[in-house]
């Protein structure tokens, strides 16, 4: 079954099951994201692929990684209200990340975000990671079976690697080839994710 | 009442007399002989959790003499699922836990979603601060949110349920274990319920204590075993939850809802409330009010008759400020709404919003710069950090306004917070992060001012915020008592037997503690004005009586 739908004036058809940003994909209209993988899951963390969507007359913000297209739907990917909130995002993000470079960097230009916005209010140390959880996802989708994961909630998670799991870790290295911001190294996760006994006692 | 008094209790019912000095005596001085008189109930209609104190929860068989059951036994013979469904459709009964999204539709949904098995879910995963209606509910009469359970099983097809419970609530985990053994022998719930040919089986899931673990989404990832936080659904739980199967998740209080609907009828049903939210709801009443606990009320009762003819006022003659309804991440409603009806809708137009049922009200000692920095604080340790706009947005959020309260804002924090705001309200991933901006947003809408005074003078008008007041003594009132001196844990408050104490400004640390312990109202909270000099050195007190 297919469907067709508006994105930014541009009439599209799109198969059924497809989501707003693979029908965008496939018609050449790019729509930002940071924790969105092709062969992944929708994951809906980083919020930078929002888009406004119209139906039936209303018109709401949705992510477009997980919103799946429907018939007749109508798709704005920028506007002055996402770019708005796109730059925001990214300037909320940039203090606990530090020194940014690759997609982040692009997408910071491109939406003029002032990357020290709120840099007097955000007092930590930067780890170059914006948890988008991709690493821990494609680790949990290949053969190592959950070498890296997540632990803590809310300002206090991020990504630890599980010693019983770790002897198998390097060997990949898949998960350096998808970390946008280069916080994974050629060396791998090994040097630069810490372990979680570390983080336990507080040693990282 | 004390155990002392019993004999006395059963002596007087044995003669059919009445304790006199045990009566419930009013603000008046009136006594009060029968509870449905006392304002506290009048103005109730407890019709879903009234029979809480009439039973044992322990034994279905109190449940059963009040009438329990028989509501299931009507739909299993009496109705068809559909007519069930068509029912709880017809009775606009919408959902108790926050969202509001009637029942019957999501019901539908479920019912009609495609793929096998389907799940029906009670949600007492009840974390806002103040709030334990969901408690009561299944530690009180759990055999009422089971009832209602099992009929939905039945209306939408299902054979196998839960119920979330936090682990913080050990008697709602037992009561209901207990209901559930019960059930089954007396053959309500398993195999073959009542002998028709619907079966249906519940476990108890125990939650971890996460906040965000009442999402739907969370809730059900967490049943999976996977990590209890929000998943990204376009396609809701209703159509793709458990397992990746159509789940029906209510909330206690709705489910326990049902029954009676189910008995009385969909018409009986409708005539409580208002036009868009029918029957009544269940609040969780406290803070500066003189009647707290747990109230039923009809849909459409004005706050200020809850506050007012139900909560008794504010108490020690303050005067009300505000009312904050729908848990943390419910908004503040201000005194020239108080006339506004209880009903989803029209609490979602004021910036709030019905939620799961909190109602807390703040006299005017309360900084609603302070409140909002407080629940600010409360959804950044409990978010669960997997979007960017919740989670980083709430760290931003929670430090302007702790800049804010400690004298550190700026003209344009007001401007940020709303760009903050609205960022968050539109992009997070979760109702987490779309409500979290309530308590700061209605507070900016409604209480402007105070955060301009906050920023621009450094005035606390509450004289709540530590870093905005100083504390000083009116010489005039001193007594030279010396029990601030003593109280004093930082030796700051001078001055000695017969000889007018002051407070050293540089040694003070803003405890409160000479405040809390003067008995004759000499010592005085400032903001944003200047401390008049110590007095003269020894200036004796001004006692009553002398000139």
């Amino acid at each position: 079954m297919s469907v067709t739908l508006k994105i930014d004036d541009k009439t599209v058809n799109a198969k059924e099951e497809m989501t707003i940003l693979e029908a965008a994909k496939e018609a050449d209209i790019e729509i930002p994201t940071l924790c969105y993988h092709e062969e992944l899951e929708p994951y809906g963390g980083c919020r930078i692929c929002i888009v406004e969507v119209e139906k039936g007359g209303r018109s709401s913000i949705v992510a477009s990684c997980g919103y799946p297209v429907e018939d007749g739907l109508k798709v704005k990917t920028r506007s002055a209200k996402i770019d708005k909130m796109r730059k925001t995002m990214i300037e909320l993000i940039a203090p606990t990340t530090g020194e940014i470079g690759g997609k982040l960097l692009t997408l910071a230009r491109e939406y003029k975000a002032d990357l020290y916005r709120f840099s007097s209010r955000v007092v930590v140390d930067p780890t170059k990671c914006i948890l988008c959880g991709l690493c821990v996802r494609r680790c949990a989708a290949s053969l190592w079976d959950n070498a890296v994961g997540f632990v803590g909630r809310g300002i206090y998670r991020r990504v630890v690697l599980f010693p019983e799991k770790s002897q198998n870790c390097g060997v990949c290295q898949i998960c350096l080839e998808v970390c946008p911001t280069g916080k994974i190294p050629s060396t791998g996760p090994i040097n630069s994710i810490p372990f979680i006994d570390d983080v336990l006692a507080g040693r990282k | 009442m004390k155990p002392v008094d019993a004999a006395e209790i059963v002596r007087s019912a044995k003669e059919g007399k009445i304790v006199d000095r045990l009566l419930y005596t009013d603000r008046e001085g009136k006594k009060i002989e029968r509870e449905i008189e006392i304002p506290f109930y009048k103005h109730q209609l407890r019709i879903v959790f009234g029979q809480n104190g009439l039973l044992d929860p322990r034994r279905i068989e109190d449940y059963i003499a009040l009438g329990g059951y028989s509501a299931l036994a009507k739909a299993l013979f009496e109705m068809t699922p559909e007519q069930v469904l068509n029912e709880i459709k017809k009775s606009n009964l919408r959902g108790r836990g926050g969202g509001g999204f009637p029942a019957g539709s999501k019901w539908e949904t479920t019912c009609n979603a495609p793929g096998e098995p389907k799940y029906v879910i009670i949600n007492c995963d009840e974390g806002d601060p103040g709030t334990y209606k969901d408690r009561s509910l299944v530690e009180g009469n759990p055999h009422r949110v089971l009832e209602g359970l099992i009929i939905g099983a039945y209306a939408i097809g299902s054979r196998q349920g839960f119920i979330y419970v936090r682990e913080e609530y050990p008697l709602a985990v037992e009561n209901f274990g207990i209901a559930l053994k019960q059930a089954e022998e007396y053959g309500f719930l398993g195999e073959n319920i009542f002998g028709t040919d619907f079966s249906f089986h519940v476990k108890v899931h125990r939650g971890a204590g996460a906040f965000v673990s009442g999402e739907s989404s969370a809730l059900m990832n967490a049943i999976d075993g996977r990590l209890g936080e929000p998943r990204i659904k376009y396609v809701h739980t209703s159509t793709s939850g458990i397992n990746g199967k159509p789940s029906n998740l209510n909330n206690a209080e709705t489910w326990a809802t049902v029954p009676l609907i189910i008995e009385k009828g969909a018409d009986w049903f409708t005539s409580i409330g208002t036009e868009g939210s029918k029957g009544t709801k269940i609040f969780s009443l406290v803070g500066k009010v003189n009647n707290s606990g747990l109230i039923e009320v009809p849909m459409g009762i004005t706050l200020g008759d809850i506050v007012y003819k139900i909560g008794g006022g504010i108490p020690k003659e303050k005067k009300f400020k505000g009312v904050q309804t729908g848990g943390p991440s419910g908004g503040v409603i201000p005194e020239q709404h108080l006339d506004t009806p209880v009903d989803f809708d029209e609490l979602t137009k004021l910036g709030s919003m019905m939620g799961s049922g909190g109602m807390v009200v703040m006299d005017e000692d309360t900084c609603m710069v302070d409140m909002a920095r407080f629940f600010a604080n409360f959804l950044l340790e409990e978010s669960c950090g997997k979007c960017i706009p919740c989670r980083e947005g709430l760290r931003v959020l929670h430090k302007i306004l702790s800049d804010i309260c400690d004298g550190k804002g700026e003209d344009e924090d007001m401007q940020t917070i709303e760009d903050i705001a609205e960022t968050m309200n539109e992009a997070s991933l979760c109702a987490l992060g779309t409500t979290a901006t309530n308590p700061v947003l209605t507070t900016l809408r409604y209480f402007r001012n105070e955060y301009e005074l906050h920023i621009k003078q450094k005035r606390c008008p509450a004289k709540v915020c530590k870093a905005l007041i100083d504390y000083y003594i009116i010489p005039e009132k001193c007594q030279a008592c010396l029990i601030c001196l003593r109280n004093c844990p930082e030796g700051a408050v001078h001055g000695g037997k017969d000889m007018v104490h002051w407070i050293e400004q540089e040694k003070c640390t803003k405890c409160g503690s000479c405040y809390e312990v003067c008995n004759f109202d000499a010592v005085k909270k400032l903001s944003g004005e200047l401390i008049p000099p110590p007095p003269p050195e020894g200036m004796k007190p001004l006692r009553k009586g002398r000139s």
